[in-house]
């Protein structure tokens, strides 16, 4: 059953904005294609990273698959319902949790906020216990349920946020940056629920973010955005292909000596002291590198260093800009 | 189960406002002092019209408690709208920051969580206050009454508790397009309350045609109030339109829901 539960198909988002212009005084009328044509699907119960650098277009995506935002052009699909036109109804099966900006009442202790929630939604009283106490758990919840929003820490705001969010059971779960701003115990435990509630409750979900970390431990899929536009759609090991991307070999010889040299399909990279580093493609193997080496070179000790995700999309996006600027 | 989003919106407004009442409960004495607070607040423009009639015993040919009744009714008109839909003119701080992103993906429809929200029972003073005043006057007015004029009164409080709602949410709808539009809607509701505690006979005649045919506030009491009083109108409108009020509401209410939309539908959220 891999039918599209989400589907774009050319949509696009253009601001009209207005920017005072030099030093006259008159305000120039200007258009931002802040989403300029993307298509993609996502089948029921996936769970998608969608990343790409600042003013990519990833929030501008969220606002419109929620229903905020009215698209410009293509089409929108959430469920087989347009999320513009029937936001309201749209709103009882997905779940949005903004990370800069909470759903809860400001005022309003946890508590107050999830039982308003509960008949906003109606929510039948056994489902929502339930889901409570499963949130309550994972979330690490008891002890902030009296606590007014306003006084949650970011952390612990983020977790009330996500709680709130599906206990009425949403099929589908927006993310917008859910981890900014938390710290590592709090990072883990909001990707451990989150795993679960996908694995368990077949939630689909789609999470924007900048920490490639919530990508890696989560996501199978993951699409990259850059200025309005899909650059790419796949698996991570994908990506690694796509951005052309290196592993390293560092290496600590007995002593000072030249660059390493003649070890084919490997370059030096970098000499420091008697340390030097190797790169070579992700997919090659390391053995018949580190042979040659060392058969040739007084070899101390060795590691491997797995490239870095940041670097893989930084150095795609540069390509990519390559081929853009090419094409006027 | 397919509700109507009327159905919809007006039960998200009771749980929501319900909410709110619940939690300024939990605060007792604050919640009695700043009631009291509202109340004598409002209450200062009724003193200010008292002082008035130390000097005089009639203003524009109206006796004091002829004045109360006017006072009494618009009011009590504004505070009612005010405690139901006063929180939508908080709407622009919302559109500028963004934060109605949030309203947006609940499944109610957004005036009522925007008019729901945080809900200020302290407006109950003004009200009290308004419909104390008309009590007075009733007590001290010799009005020959009918079944029809006992009608008309409450009518007449309601339809205008309704003209100045919509008022208050077609001023939401414009807040969508400039984010300071809550001034130019204050001088209509809270500037428009003032000039109907006042007989019309006192006003240019220009500005009595302007608030009967373009902003339709002589509706709320003046027309009504002075069929009640046995009075002609200054402009010499036909009897018939002083009992157009409730119809009046309708149409505004109308207006002020395609506003309303028309907003919504402009609105493109913030960059971050
Ligand atoms: N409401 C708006 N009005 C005008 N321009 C907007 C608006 N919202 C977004 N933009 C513009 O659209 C572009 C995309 O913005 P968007 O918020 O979608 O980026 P993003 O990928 O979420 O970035 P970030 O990682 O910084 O959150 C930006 O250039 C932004 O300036
Ligand atoms: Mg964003």
């Amino acid at each position: 059953m891999t039918e599209a539960f989400i589907e774009l198909d050319g949509v696009e988002k253009v601001f009209e904005v207005r920017r005072r212009s030099g030093r006259r005084l008159r305000r120039e009328r200007c258009t931002v294609r802040a989403v300029d044509g993307i298509s993609f699907a996502v089948p029921r119960g996936e769970m998608v990273g969608y990343i790409g650098p600042n003013g990519a277009g990833k929030s501008t995506t969220i606002k419109m698959l929620t229903g905020i935002l009215t698209p410009s052009g293509g089409r929108l699909r959430v469920a087989g319902i347009d999320p513009s036109r029937e936001r309201t109804r749209l709103a009882r099966r997905i779940g949005v949790v903004f990370g800069q900006r909470t759903t809860l009442w400001w005022d309003l202790p946890l508590r107050d906020s999830y039982a308003l929630v509960r008949r906003i939604y109606g929510i039948p009283e056994a489902r929502y216990r339930a889901n409570l106490e499963r949130c309550v758990e994972l979330l690490d919840l008891g002890a902030l349920l009296g606590v007014p929003v306003r006084q949650l820490s970011l952390g612990q705001r983020m977790r009330g946020d996500i709680a709130a969010a599906l206990l009425h059971d949403p099929e589908v779960l927006y993310l917008d940056e859910p981890t900014i701003g938390l710290d590592v115990v709090s990072k883990a435990r909001v990707r451990r629920f989150l795993r679960e509630v996908n694995s368990e409750q077949g939630t689909t979900v789609v999470l924007t973010t900048h920490d490639l970390t919530d990508i890696e431990q989560l996501c199978r899929r993951v699409m990259v955005i850059d200025h309005g536009r899909l650059v790419y759609d796949g698996g991570l090991d994908g990506l690694h292909a796509v951005g052309e991307s290196e592993r390293t070999l560092v290496v600590d010889l007995e002593r000072e000596l030249p660059p390493i040299a003649g070890v084919p399909g490997a370059r030096t990279v970098r000499v420091d002291g008697p340390r030097q580093w190797l790169a070579f493609p992700a997919a090659a193997s390391a053995a018949p590198i580190v042979s040659a080496v060392a058969d040739r070179y007084p070899l101390v000790d060795l590691s491997l260093r797995e490239p870095a995700i940041e670097d893989v999309i930084a150095r795609m996006l540069e390509s990519g800009e390559g081929r853009r600027s090419a094409v006027p | 189960m397919v509700e109507s989003p009327v159905v919809q919106g007006l039960r998200a407004y009771v749980l929501i406002v319900g909410m709110w009442i619940r939690s300024t409960m939990a605060y007792r004495t604050s919640f009695a002092l700043t009631v009291l607070g509202n109340f004598l607040v409002t209450g200062l423009d009724f003193v200010a019209i008292m002082i008035m009639f130390w000097h005089t015993d009639v203003l524009g040919g109206f006796a004091v408690a002829e004045v109360a009744l006017l006072y009494g009714t618009a009011s009590a008109s504004l505070g009612l709208a005010d405690l139901t839909m006063g929180s939508a003119s908080r709407l622009g701080r919302r559109v500028r920051d963004g934060t109605l992103d949030t309203l947006l993906v609940r499944p109610v429809p957004v005036i009522a969580q925007v008019a729901a929200d945080r809900f200020a029972l302290r407006r109950l003073g003004r009200v009290s206050q308004a419909l104390l005043v008309l009590v007075w006057a009733l007590s001290s007015l010799e009005v020959a009454w009918t079944p029809v004029k006992a009608l008309l009164l409450p009518v007449t409080v309601l339809s205008g508790a309704a003209i100045f709602g919509a008022l208050m949410v077609a001023g939401a709808g414009f807040q969508f397009l400039a984010q300071d539009a809550a001034e130019v809607q204050n001088s209509f509701t809270y500037g428009g309350n003032t000039m109907l505690q006042y007989p019309p006979t006192i006003f240019a005649k220009d500005l009595v045609r302007g608030v009967t045919f373009i902003v339709p506030l002589a509706f709320v009491n003046w027309l009504p109030a002075l069929r009640i009083l046995d009075r002609q109108d200054p402009l010499g409108l036909p009897g018939w339109l002083d009992f157009a009020g409730p119809v009046v509401a309708v149409g505004c209410c109308f207006l002020a829901g395609l506003a309303w939309r028309a907003g919504l539908r402009s609105y493109r959220s913030t960059g971050s």
